[in-house]
């Protein structure tokens, strides 16, 4: 609570100094200042946790790291702020942070009111709930009568009592601020179920003593598509934000890989040559090197590598590509031509 | 020139320039951040307060609905603040009484445990405390299809303590008269006796007949079925008990660690202030042939009320803000419930101003009420 109130602070304080940093232009700031400042969450394994050599890892800190090496042509040139849930967007609007990518879910009314846009969705979630497989129950509609754990943050707890009011079905809601509670009071019998993004479902499933006993029940009760948010009014900087996610996109497509990106710099495809900067300016386009592409795969690999390295089917969490594949092979995952 | 050297001229003077400062700063701060705000396209203003919540909150002192505003979300969670400080602190004062009165026991024993409460309950951090009571609380008990049944209709399990609840049928205006009336009866009995006590210095039972004189009417009304009581006993749902009266472990959690940290508080705070007695009060009255209970009750405390007041408002305080601790074990405080708001509109400022506000006004109300008893008991120096 004190950190929330020093980044209140903070915040109101950085917005009543000025709008300094919107003024400058992003990208003229971060060149000046040598790195990135991005915005990530504060421990949630497989989207951005330190390893145990202190280094940040995870899908979101990956997205920080392709936007530093398309500015940078360097992706460690990235400062990690650990977010708030509460403050996140706060951090963004007054500057502190250029880049929110903390698993945070594209709305209409965050869009339209609170001065940020988003970039392109990097990880197509929706919330849904678990329950022990003993209770017998196989469809979230049964659940009327039953206690629900959840955290206060985002939007779960609408979702959720949006879910029983179309069903008019009653339930009882407990929230915990803590993860660790929540999980506890889940695994202690206190909630018949446990609603969360299913990403999130699959990583607190993970740390349960017999991940078999438990289910995360069919139905997909929100849609949340993950994306990086910006400062609004700065149309350059969200250009390079989102162009640095949809070439991990694209890079999957034409079979660019971390490993193979410098033989594929003597690729035939022009879109690979334009993709890479071997051929034409794009990068200059955009006010950065023109290898940016190329630097964006080398440092961090394209979309697949990132999905495959931080939350896939060899990692703890475990997640198939389902919606995440990309649109060819049946996902959403779908990048405008590079050209 | 010569009001320039008059030291009240200058004393005014520097403080309407002090003022000054402080209220330019203020606006200062608050246009431009409303200025860039705007300007960054930001919504302000306190519009979502009536704006449907669209969230349950399932632990309402006062009734709740998801289709209801904001506003009165926010109010909820002031009311459970409120209704679980409250309650922390009758408890805390109570036992916090009978500790510190047992420190100072001749007891060795007794004495000893009174001072291991102490000492284990005020070293260690209240958060800690209730994650332990929690965890206790959830793990220990049973869960809700084992519960179990104490007694017809009682049942415990981790997922609460849950009694029948009495729904009042009808006579509820009779019972209500007859308790007022009770009440105005045990008072006037009470306020004779003292005054009859006083005069004539023979000790009467008063007290007891003010005790009868509250319970007989209702107890009459009972009698002649002026009202009528309906049990809503609790029943096996699919999933956990429904129907009757939850008193659930969140709640149970908080309160109870809030009560014992500010009970082993009000154990110090009494024992320093029975010590502050002189033991010649102690001395005179046991030549005037009185127990040592009856000395405490009627020569020492009254004194030492004196002493305990002023630190005893601290306590109070202590207990209402921590009660904000309620947030890690899932109690929908004013906190939580503003926490869940801030992430629905987004107007973080706005509603950290709500809570910060509300924080502020409840604590100087507790403060001014413990003010207005102090003054009442201080010595009056004529």
């Amino acid at each position: 609570m004190k950190q929330a109130l020093l980044t209140i602070c903070a915040a109101a304080l950085g917005l009543s100094v000025a709008g300094a940093a919107s003024a400058a232009g992003t990208l003229e700031t971060v060149k000046a200042r040598g790195k990135l400042v991005c915005g990530v969450s504060l421990a949630t394994p497989g989207f951005a946790a330190p390893d145990d050599k202190g280094r940040m890892q995870g899908f979101d800190a990956d997205i920080c790291r392709s936007i530093a090496a398309a500015v940078f042509g360097d992706g460690d040139k990235v400062d990690f702020v650990p977010t708030n849930i509460n403050t996140r967007f706060q951090a963004l609007q007054s500057g502190e942070i250029d880049v929110l990518s903390r698993q945070t879910t594209h709305t209409f009314s965050r869009d339209a009111s609170l001065g940020l846009d988003f970039g392109p969705t990097v990880f197509y979630d929706g919330q849904g709930l678990m329950v022990a497989k003993s209770l017998g129950v196989s469809s979230a509609k049964e659940l009327t009568e039953a206690a629900i754990c959840t955290l206060p943050g985002t939007t779960t707890a609408q979702n959720i009592s949006d879910f029983f009011r179309a069903i008019n079905g009653k339930f009882e809601l407990v929230v915990f601020e803590s993860p660790d509670e929540n999980r506890a009071a889940f695994y202690s019998g206190r909630c018949e179920a446990i609603t969360s993004d299913r990403s999130d479902l699959a990583s607190i499933r993970a740390v349960a003593n017999n991940p078999d006993d438990y289910i995360v029940l069919p139905e997909t009760i929100s849609k949340e598509p993950l994306a990086p948010a910006f400062r609004q009014n700065d149309s350059n900087w969200g250009d390079i934000v989102s162009w640095s996610v949809w070439l991990l996109m694209a890079a999957e497509e034409k079979g660019i890989t971390q490993a193979n990106v410098d033989e594929k710099l003597k690729s035939e495809d022009p879109d690979v040559q334009r993709m890479l900067g071997a051929t034409e300016e794009l990068g200059k386009m955009l006010g950065l090197d023109n290898k940016w592409g190329y630097n964006v795969i080398k440092s961090v690999g394209n979309y697949g590598e990132v999905f495959e390295r931080n939350l896939g089917e060899g990692t703890k969490l475990g997640l198939t590509r389902g919606p995440n594949a990309l649109w060819n092979a049946g996902g959403l995952i779908y990048s405008p031509p590079i050209r | 020139m010569a009001f320039l050297h008059d030291m009240r001229f200058r004393a005014y003077f520097y403080q309407v320039v002090a003022i000054g400062f402080v209220v330019l700063a203020g606006w200062t701060m608050f246009s431009t951040a409303s200025d860039n705000l705007a300007k960054q396209n930001i919504a302000t203003g306190f519009d979502f307060l009536t704006r449907p919540a669209g969230f349950v909150i399932t632990e309402a002192a006062i009734a709740f609905e998801a289709t209801d505003t904001v506003g009165r979300a926010i109010l909820v969670g002031i009311a459970n603040t409120v209704k679980v400080s409250l309650l922390a602190a009758i408890f805390g004062t109570l036992l916090g009484l009978g500790v510190g009165i047992a420190r100072m026991s001749h007891n060795p024993l007794l004495a000893r445990l009174a001072l291991t409460y102490v000492e284990l309950l005020r070293n260690v951090p209240l958060l800690l405390y209730l994650f332990l009571w929690y965890s206790l609380i959830i793990l220990v008990l049973p869960p809700v299809k084992q519960a179990l049944n104490l007694l017809p209709g009682v049942y415990l399990s981790n997922s609460g303590l849950v009694v029948p609840a009495a729904l009042l049928q009808s006579g509820g205006l009779a019972l209500l008269a007859c308790l007022v009336g009770g009440a105005a009866a045990a008072f006037f009995i009470r306020t004779v006796a003292t005054r009859r006590r006083i005069a004539t210095g023979q000790p009467n039972q008063g007290g007891l007949l003010a005790i009868a004189a509250l319970l007989a009417p209702v107890f009459l009304l009972w009698l002649a079925g002026g009202f009528s009581v309906d049990w809503d006993f609790p029943t096996a749902g699919k999933f956990r008990l429904t129907a009757g009266l939850h008193v659930r472990p969140e709640f149970v959690a908080l309160l109870f660690g809030l009560a014992l940290s500010a009970s082993a508080n009000v154990a110090e705070i009494v024992r320093a202030g029975i010590q502050a007695v002189g033991k010649g009060q102690w001395e005179a009255s046991a030549a005037l042939g009185l127990s040592r209970g009856k000395t405490m009750r009627l020569v020492v405390l009254p004194q030492a009320l004196r002493i305990i007041i002023p630190p005893l408002t601290n306590t109070y305080l202590t207990v209402f803000k921590n009660s904000s601790l309620a947030i890690a074990i899932g109690y929908p405080d004013l906190v939580m419930v503003s926490n869940t708001v801030m992430n629905q509109t987004g107007q973080a400022i706005e509603t950290i101003a709500i809570f910060m506000g509300v924080y502020l006004a409840l604590s100087i109300t507790i403060s001014l009420i413990m003010n207005w008893y102090n003054a009442h008991v201080a010595l009056k120096e004529r």
